[in-house]
């Protein structure tokens, strides 16, 4: 127990690392996800059909390989932010995590557009509402709702796949770990368990945060 | 196309489609953009000659690449059976009358499933001090982690199956066991096989974890490949491209299991074209 005490702030630290990445990511992959779901219902067949690839590609492949192409592949593509070694990590990995999780994040929106009926479209048309405004008060506020749930375990799968990172030079909850042992080869065990709530903590409360939104946001149909 | 779209659009008139022409040039202009210039960066960074390829045309090459793949199939094969059973004895542990089975049994799936895998596979091998290998830490990390997602699925499915078959199965005095062995669960793999796959495909993609942990799986050859002739692009792109055919092969077998398990015994071969015909049509 005094392994863990005497290594809080190893353990605070990596946890503030954990967070940062999965707050860029999450922004990240839900920015770059939208405009992927955006793509594949585009008015054009070749748009659809990169978004389409790119989805089938990025999603079959390891989250380890896409960091290693970020990650060994940016610096020789000229990908850089230049000075600090620790941001350059950071921004890799917030972009490894971003253009893997957008795909599931795409598939999830595109999954709660598909469950809206077409009824209700075209019933909006028929009254007369604009492509923009169906969409904007017909369509996205039933879909959004529909969304929640899935979005929420890509998100929470998310969180827990940030650990990739630190095997790509960065400091979270697993280096934080790794070092804690290095510095306490006594006390494993106790470590272990340590990083295991502090995950724990991190997904428990991200389901909880997602159960109270989708409460929130439900109604009958 | 697919159902978004014919929620999202009515038939486009002559404007409209005049718009989607030039969103469509737009759209495509912007990809090209994007891909060329990642072309033109690897150009630059003389990732794209002859000599940076040819290495795989190497029997050496190809056979460090098959080495590795081995490795991999070779992790995601024992995981992906031991997954298998360690998700139906969960799944049955959830299922059970019996609190001091079922409450264990909850407690192991939510705990596993909220940890990352990386996380189990470091506890596992530096917990037993080097004593379980690497390979046996990201075999059972791998173990642990998917069998209790499978738990869940198994149990869903189990809970999916419409409860007049289990009213049914009861009226004919058949025992829990027995309505288990023969109603529900032939019906809930039924149901759950395309996910089952899918979990399979989660599987051999976090078995390249293996790469962190120091097993030589096929990320780690196309890393020392990639060292040795200077085409650490080319190579990635590579393993990337072994992994997508053999995910991509899955979910296709997937696919084809899930239209053939559809069949009823004894449905009229007519019905069953039908059928295929209207899966296909929506399919896309």
């Amino acid at each position: 127990m005094d392994a863990v005490l005497d290594n809080l702030g190893l353990f605070a630290d990596g946890l503030a690392g954990t967070l940062t990445l999965f707050a860029w990511s999450a922004v990240g992959s839900t920015v770059l996800g939208t405009l992927l779901a955006v793509m594949r219902v585009a008015p054009s067949s070749a748009v659809r059909a990169f978004a389409t690839t790119y989805v089938l590609g990025v999603r079959n492949t390891p989250l380890t390989v896409v960091f290693a192409f970020v990650v060994f592949g940016g610096p020789i593509l000229g990908l850089a932010v230049g000075g600090d070694v620790e941001l350059q990590y950071r921004v890799f990995a917030v972009i490894a995590l971003t253009l893997y999780t957008s795909c599931f994040v795409c598939e999830a929106l595109r999954g709660g557009i598909a469950t809206v009926p077409v009824g209700q479209a075209e019933a909006a048309r028929s009254l007369g509402l604009t492509f923009g405004q169906s969409l904007r008060h017909v369509v996205l506020p039933q879909a959004g709702r529909t969304v929640v749930p899935p979005l929420g375990s890509v998100l929470i799968a998310m969180a827990k796949n940030t650990s990739i990172a630190a095997a790509f030079g960065n400091r979270e909850l697993i280096s934080a770990m790794r070092t804690g042992i290095e510095n306490r080869g006594d006390a494993v065990v106790a470590v272990l368990v340590a990083t295991a709530i502090a995950y724990l903590l991190v997904t428990l409360g991200l389901s909880l945060v997602f159960s109270l939104v989708e409460r929130k946001v439900a109604i009958a149909r | 196309m697919s159902a978004p779209t014919s929620v999202l659009y009515d038939l486009p008139g002559p404007r409209a489609l005049r718009r989607n022409r030039l969103i469509g040039v737009l759209g495509v202009l912007a990809v090209l953009g994007v891909l060329g210039l990642l072309l033109q960066r690897m150009a630059a960074a003389g990732q794209l000659t002859a000599a940076r390829w040819t290495p795989f045309l190497y029997t050496d090459i190809q056979n460090a690449l098959l080495d590795g793949l081995l490795a991999t199939l070779r992790v995601a094969v024992i995981g992906g059976a031991l997954a298998l059973v360690l998700g139906v004895v969960l799944a049955a542990g959830q299922l059970s009358d019996h609190r001091v089975l079922r409450w264990p049994s909850v407690a192991v799936v939510q705990l596993l499933r909220g940890l990352p895998l990386l996380l189990l596979i470091f506890a596992l091998f530096l917990g037993s001090g080097g004593a379980i290998s690497v390979f046996w830490s990201l075999v059972l990390g791998l173990v642990l982690y998917n069998g209790s997602v499978l738990a869940e699925v198994f149990r869903a499915g189990v809970l999916a199956v419409p409860s007049g078959q289990w009213e049914a199965a009861s009226a004919l005095g058949l025992r829990k066991t027995a309505t288990m062995r023969f109603v529900l669960v032939p019906q809930a793999v039924r149901s759950m096989l395309p996910v089952i796959v899918a979990q399979l495909v989660v599987l051999l993609k976090d078995s390249a974890l293996g790469f962190i942990v120091g097993y030589a799986e096929l990320l780690r050859q196309g890393r020392i490949i990639g060292a040795t002739y200077f085409n650490v692009i080319p190579s990635l792109i590579v393993v990337a491209a072994i992994y997508i055919a053999i995910n991509l092969l899955l979910g296709w077998l997937a696919t084809r299991l899930e239209r053939r398990s559809r069949r009823v015994p004894g449905q009229r071969a007519t019905e069953r074209a039908e059928e295929d015909v209207a899966s296909s049509a929506t399919g896309g």
